[in-house]
Formats: C-alpha cells, structure tokens, sequence
C-alpha cells in the first residue's frame, strides 16, 4: 500500500459517483434512439439532480428517521459497491475490506433500507413496492452469488482483484461455465437494475412498478440521492459484469500510461453494454409480476448450472 | 482453586439465587430488583471465567454427588469453556431485561419463576460441563423439566399446556435417544470390559474404538436426541408452538442459548467421543440442515404472529449450523483437516451469532407485547415513534440476523460460504456435486431471511398503527430492559466488526476438537496476519474487514451529509402522505403481515397445507382468512399419534377393571414365568 494506489483508490472513489449519472444518461439516449424518438441530452440525470437538490423536502407527517437516514445510507452502500470492484487497477487498498460476497451483501444491505424506508410511511404503493422488491431480491441475491461463485472457482478465489487478475491474464480459454454465469449474471442484473423486463422505470403504472413504487414519498434531496444510488447501482453492476465476464485491460501496477489507457478501456466497455443493455429492454416487454419468479429462477439455475458444468468438464477429473 | 471449582461455585450461586426468591415469592422489588440482577452478575462472571480458561489444560473434577459408586464426573475443556461463555454472556442480557420486565399477576408468581429460570441457567452449565452420562443425563433432564415449568408460566390458557405438553414429549422422545447413544458408545468395545460395571464416563468412551455399525448406531442416535432439542426437520414442531407460549425472557433464553446446547451435544459426541466420522455421517447431517434451513426459511417468512416467525426462524439458523456440522464431518472424514476447521470455525462462530442476534430480538418482542398486548403482527404498526428505543435496537438485531455487512450474521454466514467453496476436491465426485447445490440452497435461505426480516420490522416498528388502540398505550421499554437489549446488540455488534479476535479465541476450540496434526486453522492466520482481516486461508483467496467496511461507510455518510448541507439546504416541510395523490389513504390499506407474504405464498405453494376463506362479492360482512399449516405434522405427527392411541386401545382390553381378572393376570404370569426358569 503506497500513496499512489491511496490516491488512485480515492479518484476511484469519486470516479463513481461521477461517471455513474453519465451511463444512465447513455443508455436513455441509445434507448430513445432505439426506440424512433428524439433522444435527451446525454447530461440530463445531472440536471434532474441539481434540481432534486435545490428543491425543498416534503416529508409525510409520520415519516420516520429510517426514512430520512436510509437515502444517506443507500447512497453510501454504493459509492462503496462502486469502489471495491476493480476498474481501473487490481491494486487497491480497500480490496481485501471485502471480497465478492461481502460485495453481494452491501448490495443486500441497501435494498433492506431501501424496502424499509418503502414501508415507513405506510402508504399502499410503498408496501406494495417494498414486498415485490424482496420478492426479487430473494431470488436474485443467491443467483448473484452463484454467478460469481463460479468465477471465483475457476480463480480459486473471491477477492474480486484476485478474479480480475487470473481471469483478465490467463490465455484465451472459452469456459461454458463462464458462459452460464454471463446469461445468468445479465438477467439478474437487469432484475435488480429495476429495468425490462422485470421493473419498467419509467412508469408509474401500479400494475407493473417496484422501485418507483418504493420511492414515491421521496421528494428534493432525499429523491436526488435515492435516484443518483440507482444510478451508480446501475454503474456498479455493469463494472461487476465487466470484471468477471470480460476482464482484459484492468492493469495489476499503476502508471498514468496505464490508467489512462484503463480509463478510456472502461468508457468504451461501458458505452458497449449500456448500448447492449437499450438494445435488451428494446427488444422484451414487460412481464407481468408473477412471471418474475420464473425468470429469477431459471437466472439461479443457470448459475447454479454454471457451477456445475465447472466442476464435471473443466477441473480435469 | 481452579477455574472449574469457580464454576461450579457461580453454578451454586445461581441455584441460591432461585431458590431465595422462595422467600418472598410475590415482592416484585425483592425478585426482580434484587435477586435478577445478581443472576446477571453472576453470567458476567461465568463467562470471563471460561473465557479466561478457554486456553487452559482440560481441569477434571469428581463430585461427591450422585447414587453410590455412581459419583458426578465434571471437565472443563475449550469446547464446554465456549459455550459457557455463551450461556454467561446471553444470560446477562436476558437477565438484567427480565429484572425490568416482570409484572404483577403473568402467571407463576415472579419468586418461583426465579426460581425455575435460575435452575434452568445452572442446569446448563452442568450439562456442558458434565463428563459422564449419568451427570449428563441429569442436568439434560433438569434442563428440559425446568424450561418446561418457565413454557407453562401462563398455565390459565389450553392452548399454552397444550404447547407445553408438546414440547415435555418432545423433550422426552429426544432424551431416550441420547441416553441409548450413551448406552451405545459405552460398551460396543464389548460388555464387561471393565469387571462387569460399565464404565459411564465420556473418558472411557472416547477411549473405546467403535467399529463401522455401532459408530454410526450411535451417532444416527445422537442425532436424533439432539435434534429432538434443537429443532431439527422432523423433530420441529415444538419450536413454534413453546416459543410463543413462553414469557419472552425465557423465549430468548429458550432460543439463545438452549438450543446450542443440543449443538454442543452433537459436538461432544460427533467429533469428541465418536473421532472416525464415516462420509455418509456429514452427507445425511448435510441434508437433514439444508432441509431444515430452507424449511424454516420458507414457513418464517409467512407468519402472522412475530414469536412464531422468531421461532422458525430459529429453525432456519439451527439448519443452518448443522450444515456446517455435516460439512465439518464430510471433511474430516476424508482426512481434509485444514476445510473441517474452517467449517468448525463457521459453526461455533454462528452459535455465538444466533445467541447474540436471535434472543435480541424475542427480547424486543417482548417488549412489543407488554406495551401493546398484542402479538399479531396484523395488530401492529407504527411503533417506532412510540418505542424508539426498543425499535432502533431491533433494527440492529434486524440487520445481524438477515445476515448483512457490517453486523455478525453476515461473518458466520460468509465463513460457511467459504467453507463450500473451497471443498471442490473433494474424492467422491456426487459428493462434489452436491455441493454447488447445496450452498446456492444457503445462498437462497440467506436472501430469504432478509425477506423475513424486513417484514418483522416493517410491519411492526415501521407504517401507521394498524389499530387505533396501540399508538394510544404503546410505552418504550424501562431503563433495565434497555440496558439488557443495548448489551445484545452491542455483543452483535462487537462480533460482526472483530471477527480475528473472536476466531483468535475460537481456535483453541477448534484445535481441542480436531487434536493434534498437520493441518492450518482459520485461527492461524489470525494469529499472524493484522487483526483487522479476516483471512481463513490466505489474504489473496478471501478476506474481509468488517471495521474498515463500517468505517468507510460511516465516513462516505457523514460527508454525503455534510456536502449536501453546504452546498443546498435543510429545508424541510411535513405534509400528508403523497401516495400518487390518493386522498383517502387508511391504515387498513397497508400490506398486512399476510399482505406481504403473499407473494412467497404463491411461489412455495406446495410446501404449505394452506387454507382459505376468502369474501365473495355478495357478503354483508366480507371475511378473509388464510391458515397456513404444516404438512408434517399430518404427514408424520398424527398417524404416529393414531398408531400410538390404537396400540393404546389393544393393551386396554386387558384392563377389565375387576379384581378377580387382575389377580387371574398375576397367576398366569406366575405359571409362564416358572415354567421358564425350569428349564
């Protein structure tokens, strides 16, 4: 541990909560385009922002402090998420604080406060929106976990720099565990991103939302921070796919060289898979809520194949 | 004196303590004030004397108690050492919350209550410190009959004699078993070893071989006796029925800590007494917790009464602790020591969890039912504003027992994972099959606890009170029951964000069990590494840091608060509830405990026995209901129950009632028996 991986870890630190809003904007102009509309400005999550963030906060009258700290927490839980995944570098002071499946728990973590928070005013959509959210989180966590356990078995291990690493420098092999873990990895995170064809954000339709359901007391900042952790939760889960799925050009020491290349390495990855992912919700429709169990499983079951097919074809027994 | 004659004379003062609260059986200063918090100090000190003996040399002891020739064997090694500092620390508490919460006129009069509690505590340090059967048997019995008396407090009401009832055969079935295990284990080296009185102490059985069929008699026998206790699939039934039942000090006490001591029992026999495990041994005890985590999982999260969804949540953990029995036993089985320890570690580090996290919350119930009376949680609603006390402590109980980051659920839990993910290796291939299964059926039990747990704490601290009446009477808890809950969640708390020093400690646990050999412990590389990471292996397989996770949590909030303080506002305005602009917002629209549920209901249908009324469109007074039941209890409980009453029915049609035919009995038996010895 050196000053220059202590300062790369802080850039990597507001790097996140930077670039965060910048992807959402991306996938909602590809989207829009997809779609045969005029797209908004690529920079228009900072502008809902700064709004949210000037404007006053309207709290229901019996509106608890889990209301008000869960938003803080939220956000906090996924800058961290956003920052222990290796982006840029492999080296980093913060990676031994927690491995992959700590990683899953933060991500747990936050959807409690935020299914908390859902239910603290006691209104019928926030209940409503809090009870679908565990719904899908409980089946998307261990499908999460199963996915990248199949990557940590092919690494021998669940430190996420250690995965990058053997995985980002070992010769070109196709894994077809790798193969499940990916299939299962994209349909959880679309789950869990509140996007087609679980969760559809840009409704208020209360047919079909989740996570517009929960947050619909929010208001001023405590929206602006709730909407910007969505965003960054969005960015975490595509560095995450990213660092298992396709890790090359992740670098293990730091130069400026290096992290520039790095850098413009994980800007071009990201406007390929927020492109792919407009393309994904472009192309489904949404699904009624009882389908969502269906589709979480068959995520858990692949990943779950995943492990298995790395166990029978590629341990060489 | 050594640290074993201490214990045995804070085990009598618990005893002294009971019984002086016969004295004054209805003075609730002289009870509650005075002799609860000298229980209290005598846990604390029962514990620092195992944790200070915890490294120490095994100390035997020989009582002068007992039938003659039959004297009380006692020892102290590191195993019972861990679990009596458990008991101590769990019981401070308890106890000092049970000393704020007794009221006049709940059942037994509060003296003898004492009484049965503080028999009930040192009735459990004797059976973890026992080291014979007959010792063993004692307080196991004691145990049991005492915990019993503290279910029927409330004896007034059917259906709490009924649970009790339940719960005393139970209890029974389980202790049958272990005695039979013992019976097993101490003379398959073959009878009359030892000049014709058998050897009864633990020492004479660990030093006895076992061959391949009595071994595993006796371990299926102990596995059976021990379940019965914890609440292991099929032998569960009585968990949600006694917990509910019981005041909720004795709940926590109940769920804390006795249940642990059937996992010291399985423990002791398994990898003590027994020391050859076979592999189907660990595969069966494996299954057998999987089955009983996903179970308890599965049915806790559609309770409508917050004890019982405290009570199979218990079963979920219990499940939870026997798979890592059965992958420790896996292991050792195929000579992997260095995996048996992580296991191991795994095991007794979620005993100490569930202890900390489980009793924290049945005490915040309990504190819930005396300021509302109510322990429906459809009943509920809101009570973070009347009791925020009691509400901010059991959101960290909350958060611990969903297995969360930064709190101890989550170490234990990602220990086990660990464990499974390091076993690939394994020699028999369908072993190393199950075992991706197996922990994606950890994973899934994991996440569903999180489900549980936010309904428990949503549908009762959080929302608008579901009933008018309970916002009006609702009280926080006193200061005494304050201090015994903050001391459970500050116990979460410490084991959640120092895990290296608990598994520092742990390890001599780990070492006494496994004994000598080549093999690493996770406690060996706390030993060198940092105390702050978490490392089992080594730091580039996995590692973990809770404190420098909760610290840069903390940090990333403050300043998210304070950059947004400074550079926008703090203006607040308070309205009513926005709700997409619905006017006529009620309480009564709120998901209900059922409501939220529902969901996991339509998912896991076939494993419920479900029952429902639901309002057609044309009912003057429309009715809801959905009874959700278990289908072992008609699968197994009630034709075993049948077949025990018709064998009942045969053996009364000898029982004529009249004398001649009685005397008739006697003679024919006479005859039988004489033409027997003849011969």
């Amino acid at each position: 541990m050196n000053l220059t991986t202590i300062l790369l870890q802080f850039f990597a630190l507001i790097l996140a909560p930077v670039l965060a809003p910048l992807l959402t904007g991306w996938i909602n102009q590809c989207r829009a385009w997809l779609q045969n509309r005029s797209a908004p400005p690529l920079l228009q999550p900072y502008y809902q922002l700064g709004k949210l963030f000037e404007k006053e906060v309207v709290l229901a009258h019996n509106a608890s402090g889990v209301f008000r700290a869960a938003p803080y927490f939220i956000f906090a839980a996924m800058v961290l998420a956003a920052t222990i995944i290796p982006t840029l570098s492999t080296d980093l002071p913060f990676g031994p604080a927690a491995d992959a499946i700590a990683l899953v728990g933060i991500f747990a973590l936050a959807r409690v406060f935020i299914a908390l928070a859902g239910m603290d005013v006691g209104t019928s959509f926030g209940t409503l929106g809090a009870r679908r959210e565990m719904l899908v989180g409980f089946l998307a966590e261990p499908a999460l976990l199963m996915s990248i356990f199949t990557a940590s078995l092919i690494s021998h291990s669940t430190s996420l720099s250690t995965i990058v690493d053997t995985l980002g420098h070992r010769e070109f092999v196709i894994y077809p565990s790798l193969a499940f873990a990916g299939v299962a990895f994209t349909m959880v995170s679309l789950a869990e991103n509140a996007r087609i064809p679980v969760d559809n954000p840009t409704t208020h339709l209360e047919l079909t939302m989740i996570h517009e359901a929960m947050i619909l007391e929010y208001s001023g900042r405590h929206l602006a921070l709730i909407e910007w952790a969505a965003a960054l939760k969005m960015y975490a889960y595509s560095c995450l796919g990213l660092a298992l799925f396709f890790p090359w050009g992740v670098p293990q020491d730091v130069t400026l060289s290096n992290l520039s290349l790095a850098l413009a390495g994980l800007l071009f990855k990201l406007a390929i898979g927020g492109a792919l992912l407009a393309l994904i919700e472009t192309l489904s429709a949404k699904m009624r809520i009882f389908r969502a169990p269906e589709f979480l499983g068959t995520a858990f079951m692949l990943a779950v194949l995943g492990m298995l097919v790395h166990l029978l074809l590629e341990t060489g027994k | 004196m050594h640290s074993i004659d201490w214990l045995l004379l804070l085990i009598t003062a618990w005893l002294l303590i009971g019984l002086a609260g016969l004295i004054a059986q209805r003075n609730l200063a002289w009870v509650g004030k005075t002799l609860y918090p000298l229980g209290v100090l005598v846990g604390l000190a029962l514990a620092g004397v195992a944790l200070m003996a915890i490294d120490n040399k095994p100390e035997a002891l020989v009582l002068p108690l007992g039938l003659p020739d039959l004297p009380f064997h006692l020892r102290l090694d590191a195993l019972s050492a861990m679990f009596l500092v458990l008991l101590g620390g769990t019981a401070a508490g308890i106890s000092i919350f049970a000393s704020g919460y007794l009221r006049k006129g709940e059942g037994t009069a509060p003296g003898l209550q004492s009484l049965e509690y503080h028999i009930f505590l040192a009735s459990m340090a004797l059976v973890l410190l026992a080291d014979d059967a007959y010792a063993f048997m004692v307080a196991w019995e004691s145990m049991a009959l005492s915990s019993f008396f503290l279910v029927t407090s409330d004896h007034r009401k059917p259906e709490i004699r009924h649970a009790g009832y339940l719960y005393l055969l139970i209890a029974h079935v389980g202790a049958i078993s272990i005695l039979l295990c013992f019976g097993v284990l101490q003379s398959s080296a073959g009878m009359g070893a030892t000049n014709g009185v058998a050897d009864y102490t633990f020492a004479h059985m660990r030093a006895t071989g076992h061959d391949a069929f009595w071994g595993s008699a006796a371990f299926g026998l102990a596995l059976f006796g021990f379940g019965a206790k914890a609440g292991l699939l099929p032998l569960h039934v009585w968990l949600p029925e006694a917990h509910p039942a019981a005041p909720s000090p004795v709940s926590a006490m109940m769920s804390g800590v006795m249940l642990k001591t059937a996992i010291y029992g399985v423990l002791r026999v398994s990898f003590d007494l027994l020391h050859q495990p076979l592999w189907w041994w660990g595969v069966a005890v494996l299954a057998l917790g999987l089955l009983s985590a996903l179970f308890g999982a599965i049915f806790s999260a559609v309770q409508s009464d917050m004890k019982r969804l405290l009570a199979y949540s218990s079963i979920e953990n219990i499940g939870l602790l026997f798979v890592g029995i059965g992958l420790a036993l896996t292991f050792q089985s195929f000579g992997m020591i260095t995996l048996t320890a992580l296991a191991l570690t795994a095991v007794l580090y979620h005993c100490l969890n569930h202890a900390a996290f489980k009793s924290l919350l049945f005490l915040c119930t309990g504190s819930v039912l005396h300021a509302t009376r109510e322990r429906s949680l459809g009943k509920l609603g809101g009570l973070i504003h009347p009791m925020p006390w009691v509400a901010w402590l059991a959101l960290l109980g909350v958060i611990a027992s969903a297995g969360l980051p930064p709190l101890n659920g989550f170490v234990s839990e990602w220990l086990l994972l660990q464990a499974f993910l390091f076993s690939p290796g394994l020699p028999h291939s369908y072993i190393n099959m199950l075992i991706p299964v197996a922990a994606a059926a950890v994973a899934l039990t994991a996440a569903l606890a999180g489900y549980v747990m936010v309904k428990f704490f949503a549908i009762v601290f959080l929302g608008q009170p579901r009933e008018d009446t309970i916002s009006q009477q609702a009280h926080d808890a006193g200061w005494l029951e304050r201090i015994g809950l903050s001391w459970l969640a500050a116990l979460c708390v410490l084991l959640g964000v120092l895990p290296v020093t608990v598994i520092e400690r742990l390890d001599f646990v780990v070492r006494a069990l496994l004994g000598a050999g080549d093999y690493t412990t996770p406690g060996d590389a706390a030993h060198s590494g940092d105390w702050l990471l978490l490392a089992p292996i080594s730091a580039d397989r996995a590692s973990y840091e809770p404190l420098v996770l909760l610290l840069m949590i903390s940090a990333v909030v403050v300043a998210t608060f304070a950059i947004v303080r400074r550079f926008w506002h703090g203006r607040v305005r308070r309205s009513a509830a926005w709700d997409c602009g619905f006017a006529l917002q009620t309480a009564r629209m709120q998901d209900t405990a059922e409501g939220f549920s529902q969901p996991l209901r339509q998912v896991f249908e076939p494993f419920y026995r479900l029952k429902r009324e639901l309002p057609t469109s044309f009912d003057r007074a429309p009715f809801y209901r959905v009874v959700v039941e278990d289908h072992f209890w008609y699968w197994l409980y009630l034709p075993v129950a049948r077949c025990a009453e018709f064998g009942a029915r045969l053996v009364a049609f000898l029982q004529r009632g009249r004398i001649a035919i009685y005397l008739l009995y006697s003679f024919l038996t006479l005859i039988v028996l004489l033409f027997l010895v003849r011969g």
